[in-house]
C-alpha cells in the first residue's frame, strides 16, 4: 500500500506529521507494509492534511485528515468519510494548468529517479545539446517575464549576462520571498526542488557561470532543509559538479539563509547580503547582470522564473508562449489566500480576471461575508475594491488600473476590514523594513504612519500632505520598498475613502 | 556566562570552517546565534579580524538584520505572524491574544525567561492562516490555545 502525506510546511503546520505517525502506527498495528511519500502539497490547503492512496484508478484523496481519520483508510477507503475522490478529478485541481507546478505533490519531492520518471532533465539534456544562441533563443521566444514581480524579460537578462565577459559569473535565485500572502517559492521548493536545480543549471550553461546560491529567508525552515537535501542527492549523482550530467561543463550551487530582512527580497540588497554585507540598496545602474554579485556578471532570477526554465526547455518555447495573455506568456502560480474559503497554490495562464480567481476558484470570503478589498502582489500591491474584479491578471492589465502582480499573492479580506488600519500598516512595515539607504523611504515611511495617525483623529488638513509624501516616496525612493508602499496607502484611501472620511466626520 | 577558552576556541572552530565560503560573514554569524542563542559582543571583534574587516562593519551587519539577537531569547520562541495575510484571518487579535495569554503588554520576554513572544512577517502559511511558530513548530490556523499547547 502506497500512501502519501505531505511534508509540506502548511501541511505540517495543520498536523500531516501526525498523521504520517498515525499511518506507520496503524500498518504495523495491522501488520500491513505501507510505502509512505512524504509528498509536496498539491496545493489545495483548505484540505490538508491531504492524505493520498495509490489505487487501480490512480490516486485518491483524503482531507482534511486528522490522526483519528487514519484507522479508517485501511478499512474501506471508498467509504472513507474524507474521501475526495481521485486527485486529477477535484474540480479546483482539474481547472489548473500545471506547468511549473506540475511534479509538486505528485513525486517524492528528494527522489532524482522520481523525478526523471515524470520528465525531470530532459529540459537540461535538451539545452546541454544546443548552442549559446539557440539557449538565449529558446528563453527570449517563450516570453518568460520574471516571476518574482518586476516582469522583466528573463531571456534578455540572461542574453546580457552571456556577453559580458568576465572570469566568473554568477547564477543567484532570489528565494528571499517575503511578501505576505505568496508562498509559491516555499512550496516549489519543498515539493520539486531539483526542478529549481535544473533551471538553474540550464541559466549557468547559457550565460556561462559556473556558481549558483539559493538565498532562502531563514523564516523558511522546511524549505532550507529540503533544498539542501536535493543539492547533496545532486552533487551525489553528478547532476552537479565538475561536469553537469557527467558530460557538461561546470556548476555547482550551495543554499544562502537570509536573516529576517524584507528588503533583501530586492535584488540589490540580496546581492550584498550574500557578499555578508548589509541588506542596502544599490542605486541601479550598474545593472546586476553586468555588476552583480562580487561585481561579477550575475543572473538574479525568482524561484518561479528559474523553476520554469526546465519545462520551456523540454517542450520547447513556442508551447510556453501559447499560454497567456497580451505580453504576459505562459502561467502563473496564483497564491489565494487571507479570509478565503478555498485557498492554496492554483497555477494557470494569465488572463483569469481577479473575480473568477476571488469568487470562484477561491470560493468567497472563509468568513461569509462580503468581499471588500483585495491586495494583489503583497505589501507593495495595491487594495482592489470588488468594482475592479473584472481586471484580468496580467502585468500590463493590472498596471493600467494603478496596481502590479508582483509576486501573484492574491490576499482576500472581507468588510470587517478597515483599510485607514491597512494603509497605516503598509507605512509602518516599510518604516520598519527600510534599509535606511534612502531618504524617501527611511524618513517618509515614519511620517506617513504620522499623517495617517493625524487623519484617524479627524485633521483633515493631513490628507493632502499623504497624498504628496506619496508622490515623494514612488518619485524619490531608491527601490520597490519605499516607491511602491503608496501603492496600498494611495489604494487604500482612493477606493475606500469612507474608512478615511468616518473618523473626520466622528471628530467634527 | 560564557567561559573563556571554551568561547574562544569553539568561535575560532566556527569562523574556521566558514573562512573558505563567499561571502562568509553571515553563514558565521547564523552559526555563533545557533550555538550561543545569540551574538555574544566579545565574538564580534573576533570575528572581524579573521575576516579582515573593521568591528563597526561587523556590528553594522549584526544589527541590521532582526534574526540576530543581542541577548538570549525566552527559551520558549513564539512568533506569530502580523502580515496582511494573516491580518485578514483574525491575526491581529490573535497578536494581541497571545501577549495577554503570556502576561505580556509588548512583545519581548516573560520576566521569568520561560517565553519570549515576537512578530513576524509571513511565514507562507498565508493560505492557512493566522500563522505562528512555536520553536521549530509551525502552527496554521493558530488559536492562543494552539499556540499554548505546542509551547509546552
Amino acid at each position: 500500500m502506497k500512501v502519501y502525506v505531505p511534508r509540506d510546511a502548511a501541511a505540517r503546520s495543520l498536523g500531516s506529521d501526525q498523521v504520517a505517525h498515525a499511518v506507520i502506527l496503524e500498518a504495523s498495528r495491522r501488520g500491513v507494509s505501507v510505502d509512505l511519500v512524504r509528498n509536496g502539497s498539491r496545493g489545495m490547503v483548505w484540505l490538508e492534511p491531504m492524505v493520498e492512496i495509490e489505487t487501480a484508478e490512480g490516486r485518491t484523496a483524503f482531507g482534511p485528515m486528522t490522526p483519528a481519520d487514519v484507522p479508517a483508510l485501511f478499512d474501506a477507503p471508498a467509504k472513507h468519510p474524507k474521501a475526495l475522490g481521485p486527485v486529477d478529478q477535484i474540480p479546483w485541481f482539474a481547472r489548473q494548468t500545471r506547468l511549473t507546478f506540475a511534479r509538486v505533490g505528485l513525486i517524492d519531492p528528494l527522489s532524482l529517479a522520481d523525478y526523471e520518471a515524470h520528465g525531470g532533465l530532459s529540459g537540461l539534456r535538451r539545452a546541454l545539446e544546443m548552442d549559446g544562441d539557440a539557449q538565449i533563443d529558446e528563453m527570449k521566444l517563450s516570453g518568460l517575464r520574471g516571476r518574482g514581480g518586476a516582469g522583466f524579460p528573463t531571456g534578455i537578462k540572461w542574453d546580457t549576462v552571456r556577453l559580458a565577459h568576465a572570469d566568473q559569473k554568477y547564477i543567484v535565485c532570489n528565494a528571499d520571498e517575503g511578501d505576505s500572502g505568496t508562498f509559491a517559492d516555499r512550496m516549489l521548493m519543498e515539493g520539486d526542488p531539483f526542478t529549481l536545480i535544473e533551471g538553474m543549471a540550464i541559466a549557468g550553461v547559457t550565460v556561462g557561470a559556473t556558481k549558483g546560491y539559493v538565498y532562502i529567508r531563514s523564516e523558511y525552515p522546511d524549505a532550507i532543509f529540503q533544498m539542501t537535501e536535493a543539492i547533496r542527492i545532486a552533487r551525489l549523482n553528478k547532476l552537479l559538479g565538475p561536469m553537469l550530467l557527467g558530460t557538461g561543463p561546470a556548476f555547482d550551487m550551495e543554499v544562502r539563509v537570509g536573516a529576517g530582512a524584507y528588503v533583501c527580497g530586492e535584488e540589490t540588497s540580496l546581492l550584498n547580503s550574500l557578499e555578508g554585507k548589509r541588506g542596502t540598496v544599490r542605486a541601479k545602474p550598474p545593472l546586476p547582470a553586468l555588476h552583480g554579485l562580487f561585481g561579477k556578471p550575475t543572473v538574479v532570477n525568482n524561484v518561479i522564473s528559474l523553476a520554469t526554465v526546465p519545462w520551456i526547455f523540454a517542450n520547447g518555447a513556442q508551447a510556453y508562449k501559447d499560454f497567456g495573455l497580451g505580453r504576459s506568456r505562459g502561467t502563473i502560480p496564483l497564491q489565494i489566500a487571507g479570509n478565503v474559503k478555498r485557498g492554496g497554490l492554483f497555477e494557470t495562464a494569465f488572463g483569469m480576471s481577479l473575480g473568477e480567481i476571488v469568487e470562484e476558484v477561491g470560493g468567497g470570503t472563509a468568513s461569509g461575508r462580503p468581499v471588500k478589498a483585495v491586495q494583489v502582489g503583497g505589501p507593495l500591491g495595491a487594495y482592489f475594491p470588488a468594482s475592479k474584479f473584472a481586471t484580468p491578471f496580467g502585468y500590463e492589465e493590472f498596471d493600467g488600473q494603478g496596481g502590479l502582480i508582483g509576486h501573484a499573492g492574491v490576499v482576500v479580506f472581507d468588510d470587517g476590514v478597515d483599510m485607514l488600519q491597512q494603509a497605516r500598516f503598509a507605512m509602518e512595515f516599510c518604516a520598519v523594513e527600510s534599509c535606511g539607504k534612502c531618504t524617501p523611504c527611511r524618513i517618509g515611511a515614519v511620517r506617513g504612519v504620522e499623517t495617517i495617525d493625524r487623519i484617524a483623529q479627524g485633521d483633515a488638513a493631513a490628507m493632502p500632505l499623504l497624498v504628496d509624501l506619496c508622490d515623494t516616496m514612488r518619485d524619490g525612493s531608491l527601490c520597490a520598498l519605499g516607491g511602491f508602499t503608496p501603492y496600498p496607502v494611495m489604494s487604500a484611501l482612493t477606493h475606500f475613502p469612507d474608512d478615511f472620511a468616518r473618523m473626520k466626520e466622528a471628530a467634527e | 556566562m560564557l567561559d573563556t577558552a571554551d568561547f574562544s576556541s569553539r568561535l575560532q572552530e566556527i569562523i574556521a570552517a566558514h573562512l573558505p565560503m563567499e561571502g562568509p560573514l553571515l553563514p558565521i554569524l547564523h552559526a555563533v546565534q545557533a550555538e550561543w542563542g545569540h551574538i555574544p559582543e566579545p565574538a564580534v571583534p573576533v570575528i572581524a579580524n579573521a575576516l579582515n574587516l573593521g568591528r563597526a562593519e561587523v556590528h553594522g551587519v549584526v544589527t541590521f538584520y532582526h534574526d540576530f539577537r543581542a541577548v538570549q531569547a525566552g527559551a520558549t520562541v513564539i512568533k506569530v505572524c502580523a502580515a496582511e495575510a494573516c491580518q485578514a484571518q483574525g491575526g491581529r487579535d490573535l497578536v494581541q491574544a497571545t501577549l495577554r495569554a503570556f502576561g505580556l503588554k509588548d512583545f519581548g520576554t516573560t520576566l521569568d525567561g520561560r517565553v519570549t513572544v515576537e512578530p513576524i512577517y509571513c511565514l507562507g502559511l498565508c493560505a492557512c492562516g493566522p500563522a505562528a511558530i512555536v520553536g521549530e513548530r509551525l502552527v496554521g490556523r493558530a488559536s492562543v490555545e494552539r499556540i499554548q499547547e505546542a509551547a509546552q
